[in-house]
């Protein structure tokens, strides 16, 4: 098949977004920039898990990816509904000064 | 007699029982007292009529002895059963300790009857009748070992019967102590047997003595036979239970306790285990005759040893206790001298003219209301008359006048000293005897004689004891009189052979194989000499003490006389005042040093080496938990960044792997 992208380019993209991603949620203070950054990490995965599905003719890896995208899209929403929380009671969402999860 | 295993029994029974019924006080009801009594004195009474009937039917195997098997105690290679075993030398004990027991329970009904603690008492006093008769039925040395630490017991519970006061529970504990190291030997004696005979059965272990004395008399341990290592073991064992010298110093303590137990453990039984053991174990003590010089070394010096600490005593009951530990010794200088039957002759009798004693001393001081001390008494022999009457009695009877029991059982012993030679020994008997009769008739003359010295309140309380302490009293003062006559010695039978006594426990004596017993012949006239010596000499004791301590026309009274006497010897008589400072140089050398040592354990070894290493571990642990918890910084993100290397660390050992 002339003209198709190699899967090394796929691992290669995925790779550094889940890089970026991991670097994300290692450094950014804001609850919501880990939060995004989370995100690109799973999608990171996503974007392997289908490069090979269509690289092996296999349907599994694409159909991994829907539950994939719909329990991200839960674990945004419950993720978003604790930060509110957060925020309601402590006016920032800043997790540098959240810090009660100590001995 | 296959109700046997019954006797002992019976009172441990009792004393479940007596203890059972203590559940009443949890619904808030006393036991009854008549309860309690039938209790107390029934569980010995069945066992004096049980013991009684299984003596007569025993006479007709007499003398075979007659062993019964309950069941086996171990399994394996040491093979020892739960036996009893009914031979001439238990059968004599079995009678003296019911017998004289069931008496003493008796006369408690009426000494104990207004005391605290009436139910605890007699729950003591039956489990000691119990182990005292699982100690002398025992078929192996390891049944009597359980009796003889139960009477132990026993011993210290009932010394400490006054546990609200100082004293009693401090005499309690010495007592136990004391006795520790007497057992200890006696434990090492026992392992001795059987690590070479595997066995601890009387009926195995003397006979093959007996019949290969061989291996017995080999070089052991000590630089002494093995015959002679277990003969000293058991001896030893014997000096702590029988109060000989060095071990005697619990007795005069344990007067602490109440009168009849001084009358029922401290004089008429438990005391008197020791000396049992030894005529129990006579095949081994017949082999080891350096060890058997030894016993009656010991003995006659404890016997002479008490005696002069018993001159200058003021307490009623201290003068007794000496008096035990004097005849005591005078009963393992017998057994010493292998005339095992003449100490045991001698111990029956001293059973009952100490018992008689105690017990009359105890109607003494009830009536007193617990006065103890002879020089605030004085002139009770007319508010007394059955107590005097039978005290005088017994100290006749311990002082050797014929033909009171004493004098035939001390008579067999001081024969046995001068028939083997040992004219030694024979002359501290003889001095001792003298002392005896002297000391006795001291505290029978400041007690009973002269005016009363006492204040008057107690004058008006004086009282005869009732019925249920003098009948005890006078049945003992009978066997005080008559116990004696069982073993006339030959001299004195006319031609016929009165000697019963000796030849009753003649199978329990063991022949060994190539060592026949010496067998002592003295001129009929020598012997009928020595007798009349030492009747002389117990006359001359009781005529001096009355010389001195019951003569109104000088105007001294009993105290002022001591007084004189102690003015007149000031160093010797405060020394015997004092028990010769052995007290205190036992404190000083033994309990001291130890207490010391003790302190440095608590302080040092336990309080900084145990303590240190526990409360070290845990500060450990703190710290490395402090290092740990340095981790934990509750910042999400350091946490995420953890995760994070933790899943790199995964996939790098799955990587490797």
């Amino acid at each position: 098949m002339s003209g198709t992208v190699p899967i090394s380019w796929y691992l290669v993209l995925a790779a550094l977004l889940f890089a970026i991603g991991a670097a994300g949620a290692l450094t950014r203070r804001n609850g919501i920039s880990i939060f995004l950054s989370i995100e690109l990490m799973l999608n990171a995965a996503n974007l392997t898990l289908v490069a090979y599905s269509r690289l092996w003719g296999e349907r599994t890896g694409q159909l991994v990816v829907f539950f994939v995208l719909a329990v991200a899209a839960a674990e945004a929403a419950v993720g978003l509904a604790l930060f509110i929380a957060i925020y309601r009671q402590r006016r920032t969402i800043d997790v540098n000064r959240l810090n009660l999860m100590r001995w | 007699m296959h109700l046997l295993w019954l006797i002992p029994l019976l009172p441990i029974l009792g004393t479940a029982m007596l203890g059972a019924i203590g559940a009443l006080g949890a619904i808030g009801r006393r036991p009854p007292k008549a309860l309690v009594t039938l209790i107390g004195l029934g569980a010995p009474g069945l066992s004096l009529a049980l013991a009684l009937a299984c003596l007569a039917r025993y006479a007709a195997i007499y003398p075979r002895p007659y062993e019964q098997t309950l069941y086996a105690w171990t399994a394996g290679p040491l093979h020892l059963d739960v036996a009893f075993l009914l031979d001439p030398l238990s059968a004599v004990m079995l009678f003296v300790v019911t017998f004289v027991g069931f008496l003493i329970h008796v006369y408690s009904v009426g000494y104990m009857g207004h005391e605290e603690g009436y139910r605890r008492y007699f729950a003591y006093l039956n489990l000691f009748m119990g182990a005292m008769l699982l100690l002398i039925l025992g078929a192996n040395y390891l049944v009597t070992f359980v009796g003889w630490e139960g009477v132990g017991l026993c011993s210290y519970l009932l010394i400490g019967f006054y546990y609200d006061q100082d004293f009693p529970p401090y005499a309690g504990k010495k007592a136990f102590i004391v006795n520790r190291v007497g057992d200890f030997a006696f434990l090492v004696g026992m392992f001795a047997l059987v690590a070479r005979y595997g066995t601890l059965r009387y009926l195995d272990v003397f006979p093959r003595l007996a019949a290969d004395p061989g291996p017995a008399l080999a070089p052991y341990a000590l630089g002494l036979t093995f015959a002679g290592f277990v003969a000293l073991c058991f001896f030893v064992g014997a000096m702590g239970k029988s109060a000989q010298i060095p071990l005697y110093v619990w007795l005069p303590d344990a007067m602490a306790g109440p009168t009849p137990v001084s009358a029922l453990i401290h004089a008429a039984t438990m005391v008197t285990a020791g000396v049992y053991m030894v005529a129990r174990s006579n095949a081994i003590y017949q082999l080891a005759p350096g060890v058997s010089g030894f016993v009656a070394a010991i003995g006659a010096l404890t016997a002479i040893f008490a005696a002069t600490i018993g001159l200058a005593q003021n307490d009623i009951k201290k003068v007794l206790a000496y008096s035990t530990v004097s005849q005591l010794g005078y009963m393992f200088l017998a057994a010493g001298l292998g005339a095992y039957t003449a100490s045991i002759f001698h111990l029956m009798t001293h059973a009952f003219f100490k018992a008689l004693l105690f017990l009359g001393s105890g109607s003494v001081i009830h009536a007193m209301g617990g006065e103890q001390d002879m020089r605030r008494m004085g002139g009770l022999k007319r508010a007394l008359p059955v107590t005097y009457w039978t005290f005088v009695v017994g100290a006749l009877a311990i002082a050797g006048i014929p033909p009171l029991a004493g004098f035939f059982s001390k008579d067999a012993i001081l024969a046995a000293a001068a028939g083997g030679g040992q004219w030694l020994l024979y002359l501290v008997g003889l001095v001792t005897a003298g002392l005896t009769a002297f000391y006795m008739f001291r505290a029978v003359f400041l007690t009973f004689h002269g005016e009363f010295r006492g204040s008057d309140d107690e004058r008006h309380h004086l009282h005869e004891s009732p019925p249920v302490m003098t009948l005890p009293l006078v049945v003992l003062a009978a066997g005080a009189v008559a116990a004696g006559w069982l073993g006339i010695p030959a001299v004195l039978s006319f031609g016929a052979r009165l000697d019963r006594f000796d030849r009753f426990l003649e199978p329990t004596l063991w022949t060994i194989a190539g060592h026949p017993r010496a067998v002592h012949e003295m001129g009929a006239g020598t012997e009928l000499g020595l007798i009349a010596l030492s009747v002389a000499v117990a006359v001359a004791g009781i005529l001096l003490a009355r010389r001195l301590y019951d003569r109104p026309s000088d105007g001294l009274t009993g105290p002022q006389e001591d007084a004189a006497i102690a003015a007149r010897f000031p160093g010797l008589y405060r020394t015997l005042a004092n028990k010769y400072y052995v007290d205190e140089l036992y404190d000083r050398a033994i309990v001291r040093p130890l207490a010391r040592l003790s302190g440095f354990l608590w302080k040092w070894i336990d309080g900084f080496v145990v303590d240190g290493s526990v409360n070290g571990s845990a500060s450990l642990a703190d710290l490395l938990g402090g290092f740990g918890s340095l981790t934990t910084t509750g910042n999400v993100r350091n946490y995420a960044l953890y995760f994070f290397l933790g899943v790199l660390g995964l996939f790098w050992w799955i990587a490797l792997s």
